[in-house]
């Protein structure tokens, strides 16, 4: 790794400031003139048939400007992947979920449009209703779609090496299984947004999302736009974790109202709407067989699934494949065979979220890495070394370890949290455990097929010299994007980082795909790097023509140009550049051209100096049916430990003393990543230890608030020593690649094998709420077996999935 | 019907026609424009709204705003003096704080509150004053770790004081 001036630094965020003081400007903070507010009429029951919609009390109200429904949106179907467009803008006949879009409103504000909201005459006869998996997958099931038979949305049956021969190789199997439960993003910024037509008959939509192409490419297939006449808009956004990834029905039903309405039109969710919509964590049941060697050398996996989805496929049919694919690594694994159904439900829609598909898959395995340990008498950190994979090697599941640090992060852990001689201490209510994760950097192909640049980019220099401008459609979502980006322009033009200028989240400026499979760093890097490289050459050929020196010769650093050996006369630029500027206080001063002169004499003979930067990743993947998703130009890992310390009263677990590496093959920049380190460490605990999306009878969400849908505070969060691991990753600009969402792998494992560690059982389900665990050690404590409420209802779900397979 | 609303918001004095409905979150971002004060949940959970009320963190959307007759309300607009950001504004940009920026302005107005009460508080004290500012980004380390440089370099509480009586 290289010698940098502002990369691998811990610069101050480009955005911290305006944050910091309020000046960032959000989708709520925005008005434009003449703007009306929107509200959305959602279904209030979970199954039925739309019997009556009669909109003309609410038009008739004052203030109204317009209403609409399903007869002004259209019958276009959307949704994430084409191969399963299965939603409409509004409901056409039939609702699926409580919180389904039906119709909204537009009105002089936000008081009346809800007025109205309560005009419209809806009459919903109730179906039967599908609320879990085993109902969903048993054959008399009633069904919520005619082209999903069965409620099944997806269905994936793979096999990698040869699983049956790999299974006579095992001296021992071990089988278990684990059922989690649907979570949401919980990000603090509801989803909003602003549309708007111009009288060329552009619409631009302002909208907290995590990609603005997407959700161009949606409108504009949906509302039957020409793709060149919608335009995207981000502004700042409080937060994605992913359900902020897809086009939204808010998004356009907000379009499709400020077209009927002639004017701008803003639509916002509460709360509780970000919870109906959610597009959050799938609830998600593995059942998993392990074969290893008596010397704990992994042979197999065999591996079921079943993921209930909600209402609609969403990111869904990429779930599926990520709960199975992602396991293909850290560790060797000869062969691994995966069966998995993904089934529609009455409820909120499921998505992607943080760790897309991989975080339960990954909470199982590792768990049950951790007990075959104990059962070969191993340590299970010893235990995973065996069985790591080193940079250069493929996983049965063709995916390639172009670099992988997988080894550095277990043996830092191991090393800075004490672990041996706390593993020797802990006792009674006190345990300590260990885990690994993984994650692609960048998904290999774009959600819809096609040959596109996955990211493209402007580094404009300023005409009037000194500074730069990038411009793109990339998505600042929290995670620090936009200053990444800045810093690798600055340190490839040598200027200093306040002197680029970052324009991110825009159509119109290019095309990113988005903020989703921890993709920016690597694959805007690139872009941001080619581009800023371009710009520089533009600059440093004039220089060559003025001064007749090789343009290879010039060295762009800390706002100036010169030659790595030997001195420039350029007194002529420096005159010319005074004499342009008369009356002036800030001529450049000193005995070293400055970038500033340089990038203007640019300017004057070549006009405005625009490099331009691209990038998307070479063919990725095996051959087989779903082998795209998974793929990656590069993957991250991480290890953390966790020790728990146990309330038996209460069944309170407490966590503490976090140790978690994370390998982001080179960190652009170390107080960012060390953020992400420990930003997915506290989501993972909440999510492996009280946050559940809980719903009654009828399917509606009973605890849609972030009162009783507890996220961690300031009072639950440990202490969290990061430790960034640089494994230098070939496929990476400067090395680098993910820890957005990496980091989050192995977070409910550690948990889960640390509370193991302390009360000697292995919880089949999650979260580990007081309640759970009290129950669990009260059984224990008595002497009978430890089981869990859905023990017999897992079985039965994984009997249901077997029996497809015949 | 609307009713005349006198109060100051960060020194200023304001006389505004308000309806008896409208919370003070919505009437400072709604009508005064002050839109660096966050609204996540709307019912006093999140804490992204938190603003002072005469010194004292309060959750500005559990308020009508006709309740602040005559108080003194500071908003995250009014923290820097001039160009000079507040220490713990200061804090949090140097120690990476911030990320999605959603619940900064309310997490800083409640670090400012606790150090003007508690000019060297501990971790537990910090952790304590913080519970009702929830962050999803940060995991709150880094938070936690500016309240704690901002308390270190003294200016925490004494520059909330000299701006405290400023006002």
């Amino acid at each position: 790794m290289g010698d940098y001036r502002i990369l691998n630094s811990r610069a101050v965020r480009v955005d911290a400031a305006d944050k910091a003081t309020g000046r960032a400007v959000y989708i709520d903070d925005m008005k434009r003139p003449g703007m009306l507010y929107g509200a959305i009429l959602q279904s209030p029951v979970s199954h039925g048939l739309i019997k009556k919609l009669d909109t003309s009390k609410a038009e008739a109200l004052p203030g109204v400007v317009c209403v609409v429904t399903a007869a002004d949106a259209g019958s276009t179907r959307f949704g994430v992947s084409p191969a399963r467009y299965d939603e409409t803008v509004f409901a056409i006949d039939r609702v699926r979920y409580v919180g389904e879009e039906i119709a909204a409103v537009a009105a002089v504000d936000q008081e009346t449009a809800i007025k109205a909201l309560s005009l419209i005459e809806l009459e919903i006869e109730p179906l039967s209703l599908v609320l879990d998996m085993e109902t969903a997958m048993k054959q008399d099931a009633p069904g919520l779609f005619d082209e999903y038979p069965g409620n099944i949305t997806a269905e994936v049956s793979q096999e990698f090496g040869k699983l049956d021969e790999a299974r006579a190789q095992a001296d021992r199997t071990y089988s278990d299984f684990l059922l989690s439960k649907m979570q949401d993003p919980a990000f603090m910024e509801p989803q909003g947004c602003i549309a708007e037509m111009d009288s060329h008959s552009n619409l631009t939509l302002y909208t907290s999302t995590q990609s603005t192409h997407y959700v161009q490419r949606t409108i504009a297939m949906v509302l039957g736009i020409p793709l060149g006449k919608v335009r995207v808009v981000k502004p700042y956004v409080g937060g994605g974790f992913g359900p902020k990834a897809a086009a939204s029905n808010l998004e356009l039903a907000t379009c499709v109202m400020a077209i009927k309405a002639g004017r701008p039109v803003k639509c916002t969710f509460s709360r509780e709407q970000v919870f109906l919509r959610s597009r959050g964590r799938h609830q998600f049941l593995h059942d998993m067989e392990i074969g290893v060697k008596n010397d704990g050398t992994l042979v197999f996996l065999d591996h079921r699934a079943v993921l209930d989805g909600g209402a609609y496929s969403s990111f869904g049919i990429a779930t599926i494949y990520y709960a199975g694919s992602l396991l293909g690594a850290p560790y060797r694994l000869p062969a691994m065979r995966y069966h998995a159904v993904r089934v529609c439900t009455n409820k909120p829609a499921c998505g992607a979220q943080r760790g897309h598909g991989g975080v339960i898959a990954r909470a199982l395995f590792e768990s049950m890495l951790d007990g075959i340990a104990e059962d070969l008498g191993m340590d299970p950190i010893e235990m995973r070394l065996k069985n790591v994979m080193s940079t250069g090697e493929e996983t049965c599941n063709a995916l390639n370890m172009s670099s992988l640090g997988m080894r550095e992060c277990l043996e830092a852990v191991r090393d800075q949290s004490g672990w041996k001689e706390k593993r020797n201490r802990t006792g009674k209510n006190r345990g300590i455990g260990a885990s690994c994760g993984f994650f692609v950097s960048g998904a290999g192909y774009p959600i819809y097929r096609s040959k596109t640049w996955h990211s493209t980019v402007t580094v404009q220099l300023a005409e009037v010299g000194g500074s730069a401008i990038v411009r793109s459609g990339s998505a600042e979502i929290g995670q620090g994007s936009d200053t990444v980006l800045a810093m690798i322009a600055a340190e490839e033009l040598g200027i200093e980082l306040t002197d680029v200028r970052v324009l991110s989240g825009d159509t119109d400026f290019s095309v990113d795909l988005g903020a989703y499979s921890s993709r920016q760093t690597l694959m805007m890097g690139h872009a941001v790097k080619m581009a800023a490289i371009d710009a520089r050459n533009q600059v440093a050929d004039v220089l060559s023509e003025v001064l007749d020196i090789p343009a290879d010769r010039f060295v762009f650093s800390g706002g100036f140009v010169e030659l790595e050996k030997g001195e420039i006369d350029f007194s002529k630029i420096r005159e010319e550049f005074v004499r342009e500027h008369k009356g002036f206080t800030d001529h450049p001063e000193g005995d070293r051209l400055t970038f500033r002169e340089a990038s203007r004499l640019a300017f004057i003979k070549k006009g405005t100096i625009v490099g331009t930067g691209k990038y998307k990743p070479p063919p990725l993947g095996g051959k087989f049916k779903g082998a795209a998703v998974g793929t990656s130009p590069a993957y991250g890992c991480s290890a953390q430990i966790a020790e728990v310390d146990i309330d038996t009263d209460t069944g309170l677990v407490t966590t503490e003393n976090v140790t978690a590496s994370h390998d982001c093959g080179f960190a652009i920049n170390r107080t960012q990543v060390e953020g992400q380190i420990q930003g997915n460490f506290v989501m993972g605990f909440g999510e492996a230890c009280f946050e559940e999306v809980k719903f009654d009878e009828t399917g509606r969400t009973v605890n849609s608030n972030l009162a009783e849908y507890k996220i961690p505070t300031t009072m639950d969060m440990p202490e969290i020593k990061p430790i960034i691991v640089e494994s230098n990753e070939p496929n990476g600009p400067y090395g680098a690649k993910e820890v957005g969402e990496g980091g989050i792998m192995p977070t409910i494992p550690a948990i889960m094998n640390a509370v193991y560690n302390a009360t000697g059982i292995r919880f089949r389900e999650l979260p580990l709420n007081p309640e759970r665990v009290r129950g669990a050690i009260r059984l224990k404590e008595s002497g009978r077996d430890v089981t869990f409420e859905k023990d017999e209802y897992c079985r039965r779900v994984i009997k249901l999935l077997s029996g497809r397979k015949s | 019907m609307k009713h005349i609303l006198k109060l100051k918001v960060n020194g200023r004095e304001y006389e505004k026609a308000v309806s008896p409905r409208r919370t003070l979150v919505e009437f400072l971002r709604e009508d005064l424009e002050l839109t660096g004060t966050k609204q996540g949940c709307g019912v006093g959970e999140c804490g992204t709204c938190t603003v002072h009320l005469d010194g004292k963190p309060v959750n500005s959307c559990l308020m009508l705003a006709l309740e602040a007759e005559g108080k003194e309300i500071t908003t995250i607009e009014g923290l820097q003096d001039g160009a000079e950001l507040h220490p713990v504004q200061k804090a949090f940009i140097e120690k990476g704080a911030v990320q999605c920026g959603f619940c900064s302005p309310g997490m800083i107005l409640s670090s400012k509150a606790l150090l003007e009460k508690n000019p060297h508080p501990s971790v537990t004290e910090i952790r304590s004053a913080l519970a009702g500012n929830l962050c999803r980004c940060t995991g709150y380390q880094k938070i936690i770790e500016a309240v704690l440089a901002a308390a270190e370099d003294g200016e925490g509480a004494d520059g909330g004081q000299r701006r405290k009586e400023k006002v």
